[in-house]
């Protein structure tokens, strides 16, 4: 597994999820931390196309072997795409949890909810002091 | 306070991750549970177990003593021998089960779980009414380690002064210089010996292993290698509410010996019994899922991600008419029905 990471272009949700903004639409995945403290993931079970995400709403499932997470929604929106080569080889959610290891992507109910989430540098400090 | 293991700044050393486990403050991985699981299967890993209790057992009715308790038959334990075996309950059920060592001809050694240590140490003194016996909490007099693995003997042979003991013997050799009890057993499926030593001096016998090249495991692929091998986890597959024929324990029942709890297992029939199974697709059983059979309803009680298989597997109670292997099961994991066959033991197979 690569060191920790919270790139800067990213918006953070407490639960350990981020969320790459683009207007309307954003894309999730779970945070270099999240994935680190669940161990090597065996398991993603994604959400159906067209499942209503709630923000702060657990949406998928990952498991490692000896254990269940749920993954939470940083943002509210309808699913668009799922990562189907992320449920064929889970552990790229450990290798690359920003690029290839992406989950969904979804179309925003209300952008503004991104207000609510962090930045990079407060995502940072919140998991330094966990 | 979790208790720590003498063993707890080399755990830290080598990058471990602890978590609590029965009391203690124990690593559940290093590098990561696959790469250890695939390390004993391969080529050798050691496994801090130093949280397992002790009990020692001696005089002149110890051996009496062990066999009115125990559910093996303990007059067959040689001297330096090992022998598995439960303590049941007078209604059959399981109190704990252990592996018993014979020290001397009057003196054996019990290795408890570590969460019923205390209760077993209790029940023990209580049993031991009328015997010339001397029930000892050792717990805190020895550390123990599991090497285990293809390479394990030949890498413990490297630092042995004298011969390993046979699978389900023992032996007192100096390991690094340092006197162990090195007994042929362990948990993974895999060769390989379990070492008790004085916790002082775990950390010399650790290093010296490392250095040897064993791979450090955590209780992460502790469980994940048992599993694999069938073997019972206590807690999970075993406790007070089954009885060791459901669980698939008979064989160590010796009930001619009148152990406690014979009485209960004599001509019980059981209605569920323990299977091990596997997943036909997608998914992963874990502890309390619901099964569901031709003849009725069951429960996973030990479940996960097989390493060697790339599969979910796991251990469950079945209806007895839906324990063949093959019979097509379903478990319930989480809302989602996920499709499983009954198998034969073990899960995992060298030859596989």
């Amino acid at each position: 597994m690569a060191d920790a990471s919270y790139p800067a272009d990213l918006k953070y949700h407490a639960a350990h999820d981020w969320a790459r903004i683009d207007g309307d639409t954003a894309r999730f995945g779970i945070t270099w931390y999240a994935q680190d403290a669940v161990g090597e993931i065996v398991f993603y079970d994604p959400p159906a196309l067209g499942a209503q995400l709630v923000q702060g709403q657990p949406y998928a499932e990952i498991e490692s072997v000896k254990a269940v997470s749920e993954v939470i929604a940083p943002m509210s929106g309808e699913v668009t795409e799922v990562n189907e080569a992320v449920a064929d080889a889970p552990e790229a959610i450990n290798s690359d949890p920003y690029g290839e290891g992406w989950m969904v992507t979804v179309r925003l109910a209300d952008p503004a909810e991104a207000a609510e989430l962090l930045d990079a540098a407060a995502y940072a400090e919140l998991v330094a002091d966990a | 306070m979790p208790r720590r293991s003498p063993l707890h700044d080399e755990h830290l050393a080598a990058g471990a991750r602890l978590v609590p486990f029965a009391g203690w403050e124990m690593p559940i991985q290093y590098e990561g549970i696959q790469a250890e699981h695939r390390a004993v299967r391969g080529s050798v890993g050691v496994f801090d177990v130093s949280h397992m209790g002790e009990v020692e057992t001696s005089g002149p009715d110890a051996e009496a003593f062990l066999q009115h308790v125990v559910s093996n038959d303990v007059t067959a334990i040689a001297e330096r021998g090992a022998q598995y075996g439960l303590l049941c309950r007078e209604d059959g059920g399981v109190l704990d089960d252990l592996f018993t060592y014979r020290l001397g001809a009057e003196r054996f050694l019990t290795v408890t779980n570590a969460s019923n240590h205390d209760k077993d140490t209790a029940w023990l003194r209580r049993q031991a009414a009328g015997f010339r016996v001397e029930v000892g909490d050792a717990a805190a007099s020895w550390a123990m380690l599991a090497v285990q693995g293809p390479r394990a003997r030949a890498l413990l042979a490297e630092l042995a002064e004298g011969e390993l003991p046979a699978r389900f013997r023992t032996a007192e050799l100096r390991l690094a210089g340092v006197p162990c009890l090195v007994c042929g057993t362990g948990y993974t499926g895999e060769d390989g010996c379990e070492l008790l030593l004085d916790p002082g001096d775990a950390p010399a016998v650790w290093k010296a292993l490392l250095a040897a090249g064993a791979v450090p495991c955590g209780l992460g692929a502790r469980d994940s290698l048992r599993l694999e091998a069938c073997f019972h986890l206590y807690g999970n597959d075993l406790g007070e509410d089954r009885n060791p024929i459901e669980a698939g324990l008979g064989w160590c029942c010796k009930l001619d010996t009148g152990f406690v709890g014979s009485e209960a297992l004599a001509g019980f029939e059981p209605e569920q019994v323990l299977v091990p199974f596997a997943f036909t697709g997608r998914g992963i059983p874990r502890q309390g899922n619901p099964i569901r059979a031709e003849h009725g309803a069951g429960v996973v009680t030990s479940g996960g991600f097989s390493p060697c298989l790339q599969i979910g597997i796991g251990m469950g109670y079945v209806p007895r008419a839906d324990a063949e292997p093959g019979t097509p099961i379903e478990v319930d994991v989480r809302g989602t029905a996920r499709a499983a066959g009954v198998r034969s033991k073990p899960l995992y197979r060298k030859e596989d």
